[in-house]
């Protein structure tokens, strides 16, 4: 069964919707109706297994970390999304979009990016399928994640600065979305993340599905049965939604972990921003709050409007983590197990290590959505040369 | 029965004119409720005013400039509709933001509020069609005009749609992309404003990138008038005041009325 899909307006509950200009109507009804078309068409979707599977390296592994599970009291395991081509998950999506735009005769694909790692993955796929590409970063985080950017400018992408409100991910999405009013005949807005007007929360969560099953399947080879607790990081969801998919319809606890500056669910109100109804983090005026979080990827200060769906029915929650307990958890990783986590998914390990009491004996699966070399430069900032 | 920005529109073109709507950022600095005045002794027909929002997708840098430096001397939805009711400007005023500002105060409450400050119409540009129904439910109890956007993307079907729930008049999308000064006039302006007018027998204005008296003679050919922001705003970012954005709108209000 999985995830239901949404209402055809596009909802989930009282989540989700279609709230963009005029302008971009026609556009979304485009894609939702050529994705539907696609995903039920065999050809497209042997062309995007195939690329999945020879191109981004799928299945991804499922790593039992046993020196980390001593060390935490529980049974870890963690789904190694880092080792996907380009360094996460977000590759999942954006082959899937790429093929899509192409399909739809759009010559250009716009996105916006927070890590980079979005960014990066939409200036491969460009680069594969032909495409022109132009990529939206805040100035703050072009700063903080500058190999990254250098990454995209290989690839042959454009990288544009935004500087407006907060120069984070919130703001290169506004800027990404003002580039398709003006472009949306000939460019796809290639959306990270598992938000924005429908269909995107819906499409980006089918196209991250893969990880899901997988994942199921993996644990139970392992574990013999369905794991107690599965964990991600969220920032719009994308990776978190992916991995829950898999085990929705199983007793398996899922917990979705926001950085402490960027908790939409945890300590949001339901708001409308970038396109869809979700919890959002709002002044008492319905002006947006700049998040604030060591993690590019998760200084975001909304979230998906499924998660604020599966949060207020009651089927996921949703923690958060501090910097500083991130920034832990980043070191802990990398000394006990030898793998370098991004700090997105360093924030999953961080609730995982701070809630060991309550998580003993248990097993956890938890989604490590990508690498930390985009991080490494940052971390040598806060930790000095010796890393410790 | 058509409501006051409606009236104001419809008796503009019975009398053979152009209609004139101008933009002002709300909270704009000190005089910007004087500014309101001018601009209307200057001859536009309906004011907006802009209540700024911290992520405003339909606008371009000018009007993001305004809007955040109205955010930044500590303007809310609350302290523009106060200075609102106090205006006194002696044409309609239709309020423009964005969504979240009316679905965070809720809906009913905020209509009540515009209806409170004296304001007749509103637009909200990240509300497309499919999802104004709450929104209209509660403006139309109180005798608000939801003003819509047709946008040069939609079919003729949906534009006949979207001019069926509009009130107050068509705000007909002039190009693809946001708010802002272009060099030149797009095609697109015309050819919107003259598929809406096929379609509907509301006032058709045509704004988003009308920034001069000449496109904006030109963008009201096919149509009833035009919508001026962003080169509004840029006055009042520049200082000029009250006397010099007035100025501005006079040498909008002279051409049209010279075409
Ligand atoms: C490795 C990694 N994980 C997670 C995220 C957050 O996105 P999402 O919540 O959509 O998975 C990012 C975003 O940049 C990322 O790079």
């Amino acid at each position: 069964m999985g995830l239901s899909d949404p209402t055809p307006e596009g909802r989930f509950g009282e989540f989700g919707g279609r709230y963009v200009p005029e302008t971009l109507v026609p556009a979304c009804e485009e894609l939702e109706a050529a994705f539907r078309e696609a995903w039920d068409d065999p050809a497209y979707r042997a062309r995007l297994d195939g690329l999945l599977a020879d191109y981004a390296g799928r299945p991804s592994p499922m790593t039992e970390c046993e020196n980390l599970s001593e060390e935490l009291g529980c049974r870890l395991l963690l789904k190694r999304e880092d080792l996907n081509h380009t360094g996460s998950h977000k590759i999942n999506n954006v082959l899937g979009q790429a093929l899509l735009a192409q399909r739809m005769g759009k010559t250009r694909l716009v996105a916006e990016t927070g890590a980079g790692q979005h960014g990066v993955a939409t200036a491969t796929a460009a680069a594969l399928l032909g495409m022109e590409c132009c990529v939206y970063m805040g100035e703050v985080d072009i700063g903080r994640q500058e190999l990254n950017v250098f990454r995209m400018k290989l690839l042959g992408a454009e990288v544009k600065t935004a500087m407006s409100g907060s120069r984070t991910l919130k703001d290169a999405i506004n800027e990404a979305m003002r580039d398709w009013v003006a472009s949306v005949e000939d460019s796809h807005y290639c959306l990270g993340s598992v938000m924005g007007p429908h269909p995107y929360p819906w499409m980006v969560r089918k196209f991250h599905e893969v990880l899901g099953r997988e994942a199921r399947e993996q644990s139970e080879a392992i574990l013999g049965t369905t794991p107690d607790v599965v964990t991600a990081c969220v920032g719009g969801g994308s990776n978190a939604i992916g991995i829950f998919s898999g085990f929705v319809d199983d007793d398996t606890e899922l917990v979705g972990v926001e950085p402490a500056g960027g908790a939409a669910v945890g300590s949001g109100v339901p708001g409308v921003v970038h396109g869809s109804q979700s919890y959002l983090m709002q002044d008492e005026f319905g002006q947006v709050i700049e998040a604030e979080s060591i993690s590019a990827g998760l200084d975001y200060p909304g979230v998906g409007p499924e998660h604020s769906y599966l949060a207020s029915i009651g089927r996921a929650r949703y923690e958060s983590v501090t910097d500083a307990e991130v920034v832990v958890a980043f070191q802990l990783l990398s000394r006990t197990e030898g793998i370098i986590p991004a700090l997105e998914p360093a924030h999953a390990l961080a609730w995982v290590s701070r809630d060991r009491a309550s998580l003993a004996g248990k097993s956890v699966v938890l989604n490590l959505s990508g690498r930390g070399d985009k991080d490494v430069a940052q971390m040598m900032d806060i930790l000095g040369g010796e890393g410790q | 029965m058509p409501g006051p920005v409606e009236t104001a529109l419809r008796n503009r073109r019975a009398a053979g004119g152009k209609a004139l709507v101008a933009y002002v950022t709300g909270g704009l600095g000190d005089d910007w409720t004087d500014t309101v005045r001018a601009v209307a002794d200057a001859g536009a027909d309906v004011i907006e005013i802009g209540v700024p929002f911290s992520d405003p997708v339909m606008d371009g840098p000018t009007i993001q400039a305004a809007n955040d430096r109205a955010l930044a001397s500590g303007a809310t939805p609350t302290s523009i509709l106060d200075q609102v009711r106090g205006i006194d400007a002696g044409v309609p005023l239709a309020v423009m933001t964005y969504y979240n500002i009316a679905f965070r105060a809720g809906l009913e409450r905020f209509a009540a509020s515009l209806v409170d400050a004296g304001v007749s119409g509103c637009i909200l540009p990240d509300l497309p069609l499919e999802e104004t129904g709450p929104w209209v439910e509660a403006a139309d109890d109180v005798g608000i005009e939801t003003i819509l956007l047709a946008a040069p993307t939609a079919s003729d079907e949906r534009l006949s749609r979207v001019c069926a729930r509009s009130r107050g008049f068509v705000y007909g999308v002039g190009l693809l992309g946001v708010t802002g000064v272009r060099a030149e006039l797009a095609a697109s302006a015309s050819i919107i404003a003259a598929r809406l007018k096929q379609v509907t027998d509301l006032p058709v204005l045509v704004g988003v990138g009308v920034g001069t008296p000449g496109q904006a003679v030109e963008a009201s050919a096919a149509g009833d008038g035009v919508v001026v922001g962003s080169a509004v705003v840029q006055r009042m970012l520049d200082g000029a005041g009250p006397a010099g954005v007035a100025e501005l709108v006079a040498e909008f209000r002279a051409a049209l009325d010279a075409s």
